[in-house]
C-alpha cells in the first residue's frame, strides 16, 4: 500500500523539477483564461446583489453597476413590510423539495438496486422499459392534457411533486452507485434469512451514503428550482407559488409585483421596480449560493461517477 | 448426499414463470413504484399523441374530438413554421455542441496541466456555479447587462461612447447572446466529466513521455488528446442524437413572449409551449412535439448504432 502510494508522488516530484518552457506557458495560459472565465461566472451574481442594495434613481441614472453609488436597503425594507408572499413562497418550496427529495431519493434508491440485482431475472426488461421513456415521449400537449383533464391536479401542488419525483437518468446514475457495493452484503443477508427489502433497508442503504447525498442534491436542485410544471400546472388561483415561480413572475409581470407589497401604502408609481424584482432573486437564490461551496464536492462525484455511463 | 444431488437437479430445471414471479415478488414490489410512475406520466400521455391527428375540442377530450387526419402537420409545412423551427433548434444545438465541447476540452486539459491543487478545486468550483441556479434567474442576470436603458454593458458601451443596440428588439443579436449565456452555464459542468475522464487516465504514460523529454504541448497533442478521444466522440454522438430537443427553459426565460425576436430564437419546444399555453393551439402544438419525438428517436437510433459500431460498452442498448 505505502509504495504504491509513494510512486505517483515520487513521479510529481519529477514534474516540478523538470518543469520546461512550455509547461510555464501553459500554466501562464491557464491561469489568465481560467481566472477570467471564473470571474465571468462570479460577477453576474455580485451584480444582483449590488443593485438589490442601489436606489432606483441611481439605477435610471447610472444603470446598475458593479458597486451601488448610494446605498440603500429600501427594496428589502418593501418586501419584508408585506413578506406574506415571500413567505408562502419559501413554505411551498421547502416542503415540496423536503417532501419530494426525501420520497423521489428512497424510491430511485430502491429500484436502483433492484435493477442491479444480477439475480433477478425482470432487470432488463423493468430497465429497459424505464430507459425507453428518455427515447421516446408522447409530448407536451397529452401530458398537460393528463394532469389537468384525467388527473384533475390543475392548481395542485402534486403536480409539481410528482413529476419531479425519479427520472430514468437518476435511476441510471443510482444504479452505477450501487454496483460498488460488492454483492456479498446482500449474500450475508439472504444467509441470514433477511428478506430483499430488509436487506436494502438494513444493509444496503446505510452503505449508500455518498449515493444518496449526490442524487438527494440533485433532486433537491431540481425543486428548489422548479418554475416549469408551475408555469404548466399553477393559475393565478393558487395564493402561494414555489419561489422561482414568484420570482418569475416579480420579473415578468407588474400585477405581481404590486400584490407582492400591496397594503404596504407605496404609491405604485413609485416603486423601486428594478431594485426590488433585485432583492427578490437574492432573498430567492441566496440558500442555493450559501450552500453551494458545501454541497458542490457531491455533485462533482455525481458527474464522475455519471460520466462512466449514463 | 443423493438428496443434495437431487436438489441440484430441481434447481437447474427452468423454473415456471409463476414461480418465478412469486420467488421474486419482494423486488417486483420494490420496482412497482417506479414502474407505475412511468406508467402514468410516460405511458399513459402516448396514446393521446392522437391529438396531433384531430381538431381539438377542449371540452369533447382527447378522442371525441373531430379526425382531420394529417391536416395539421400539412398546415406547419406548408406555412414554413416547421421548417423554421426545426432550422433553429439544431442550428443552436450544433453551435452549442461544438462551441461547447471545444471549450469544455481546452479548460479541461488546461486544468490538468495546473500543479496547484487548490486552484484546480477552486477554479472547478467557481465554474460549476451557474449550473446551479434557475434559469429564472438566468434571465434577470442577463436582463441586468445588456437591458438598452439600465443595463451594465449598455451603460459601459455608451460612456465609452458608442451607441447601443436596442437588444431586446434586435432579433439577430440573440443567437449570439442565447449561445453565450448556454456556455457560461454549462461550460463548467461538461469541463467536470472531462476532467474526471483525464484524471481517471493511465498516468504511466505521461510520466513516461516526461522522462523521454516531451514537452506539455506534445503530451497534450499526442497522449491526453488520442486518450479522450474515445469519451469526446461518445459524448458527441449522444449529444447529436439530442438535436432536435431544446433547452426550454433558457430560451422561454430569456426571449418569453418577444414576438419580435422569434425569428431567430424560436425552437421546438418553445412554439409547443407557446401555441398550448398562450395560444391554445392544442392540435398543432402537439403535431410538432410529435413530430420532433418521432424523428428525434430515430436519430437517436442512428446515433446509438454508430456508438454501438465503435465501442460498444457504451452503447445505450
Amino acid at each position: 500500500m505505502t509504495v504504491k502510494t509513494q510512486f505517483p508522488e515520487h513521479a510529481m516530484h519529477t514534474t516540478h523539477i523538470r518543469k520546461d518552457k512550455s509547461q510555464i506557458v501553459i500554466n501562464i495560459i491557464t491561469y489568465v483564461l481560467v481566472t477570467i472565465f471564473c470571474i465571468m461566472c462570479i460577477l453576474p451574481f455580485w451584480m444582483i446583489i449590488a443593485s438589490s442594495f442601489a436606489t432606483e434613481d441611481s439605477i435610471r441614472r447610472s444603470g446598475f453597476t458593479l458597486w451601488p453609488s448610494d446605498f440603500s436597503t429600501f427594496s428589502y425594507e418593501l418586501l419584508f413590510r408585506s413578506p406574506d408572499q415571500m413567505i408562502g413562497a419559501y413554505a411551498v418550496t421547502v416542503g415540496l423539495t423536503l417532501v419530494g427529495t426525501v420520497i423521489g431519493l428512497f424510491l430511485v434508491a430502491m429500484t436502483g438496486y433492484a435493477l442491479q440485482r444480477k439475480d433477478f431475472p425482470y432487470r432488463n426488461g423493468i430497465m429497459f422499459y424505464i430507459y425507453f421513456t428518455s427515447l421516446f415521449s408522447a409530448g407536451l400537449v397529452p401530458f398537460y392534457l393528463l394532469i389537468v383533464q384525467y388527473l384533475n391536479l390543475r392548481d395542485s401542488y402534486f403536480a409539481i411533486l410528482l413529476p419531479l419525483l425519479m427520472s430514468p437518468w437518476l435511476i441510471v446514475l443510482m444504479k452505477n452507485f450501487v454496483k460498488a457495493i460488492p454483492h456479498e452484503i446482500t449474500e450475508s443477508g439472504k444467509i441470514d434469512g433477511a428478506g430483499d427489502f430488509k436487506i436494502f433497508v438494513a444493509l444496503i442503504l446505510p452503505n449508500l451514503k455518498p449515493a444518496l447525498a449526490t442524487i438527494g442534491l440533485f433532486l433537491a436542485l431540481s425543486y428548489w428550482n422548479e418554475w416549469y410544471y408551475s408555469s404548466l400546472f399553477l393559475t393565478t388561483k393558487v395564493e402561494y407559488r414555489p419561489l422561482q415561480y414568484h420570482l418569475y413572475n416579480v420579473i415578468n409581470k407588474v400585477a405581481s409585483l404590486k400584490n407582492s407589497v400591496a397594503g404596504s401604502n407605496v404609491v405604485i408609481t413609485d416603486l423601486p421596480g428594478e431594485t426590488l424584482k433585485m432583492a427578490t432573486a437574492v432573498i430567492a437564490t441566496g440558500p442555493i449560493i450559501l450552500l453551494y461551496p458545501f454541497v458542490q464536492k457531491y455533485f462533482v462525484a455525481g458527474l464522475t461517477v455519471g460520466a462512466v455511463k449514463g | 448426499m443423493q438428496k443434495a444431488a437431487s436438489q441440484k437437479v430441481v434447481n437447474y430445471r427452468k423454473p415456471s414463470v409463476g414461480r418465478t414471479l412469486v420467488q421474486n415478488r419482494t423486488l417486483i414490489f420494490m420496482c412497482l413504484p417506479a414502474i407505475l410512475f412511468f406508467l402514468v406520466f410516460s405511458y399513459l400521455p402516448m396514446p393521446g399523441a392522437y391529438i396531433a391527428f384531430t381538431n381539438f375540442q377542449y371540452n369533447k377530450g382527447i378522442f371525441a374530438s373531430p379526425f382531420v387526419g394529417l391536416k395539421n402537420f400539412q398546415f406547419l409545412f406548408i406555412s414554413g413554421q416547421l421548417g423554421l423551427l426545426l432550422k433553429n433548434t439544431v442550428l443552436y444545438n450544433l453551435a452549442f455542441i461544438i462551441v461547447g465541447n471545444f471549450l469544455q476540452l481546452t479548460f479541461a486539459i488546461l486544468l490538468n496541466e495546473v500543479a496547484c491543487k487548490g486552484y484546480k478545486k477552486t477554479a472547478q468550483s467557481i465554474m460549476f456555479l451557474p449550473y446551479f441556479i434557475s434559469d429564472v434567474l438566468v434571465s434577470l442576470l442577463v436582463y441586468n447587462l445588456i437591458n438598452y436603458d439600465y443595463g451594465f454593458i449598455s451603460h459601459l458601451v455608451t460612456s465609452l461612447g458608442g451607441t447601443m443596440p436596442k437588444v431586446y428588439q434586435n432579433a439577430g443579436a440573440w443567437p449570439f447572446i442565447i449561445v453565450l449565456v448556454h456556455l457560461w452555464k454549462s461550460t463548467g459542468y461538461g469541463t467536470v466529466v472531462y476532467f474526471a475522464a483525464i484524471t481517471g487516465m493511465d498516468s504511466s504514460m505521461m510520466e513516461a513521455a516526461q522522462i523521454d523529454g516531451a514537452n506539455a504541448w506534445q503530451r497534450i497533442r499526442y497522449i491526453t488528446l488520442p486518450t479522450l478521444k474515445p469519451t469526446v466522440i461518445i459524448l458527441f454522438l449522444f449529444a447529436i442524437g439530442g438535436i432536435l430537443k431544446g433547452n426550454f427553459g433558457l430560451f422561454y426565460n430569456l426571449v418569453g413572449n418577444n414576438s419580435m425576436l422569434f425569428k431567430t430564437t424560436d425552437i421546438i419546444e418553445t412554439y409547443v409551449y407557446r401555441s398550448m399555453m398562450n395560444s391554445f393551439n392544442f392540435s398543432q402544438s402537439s403535431a410538432v412535439g410529435l413530430f420532433q419525438s418521432v424523428v428525434g428517436f430515430f436519430i437517436v437510433l442512428g446515433a446509438n448504432a454508430f456508438v454501438k459500431r465503435l465501442d460498444p460498452d457504451y452503447a445505450l442498448f
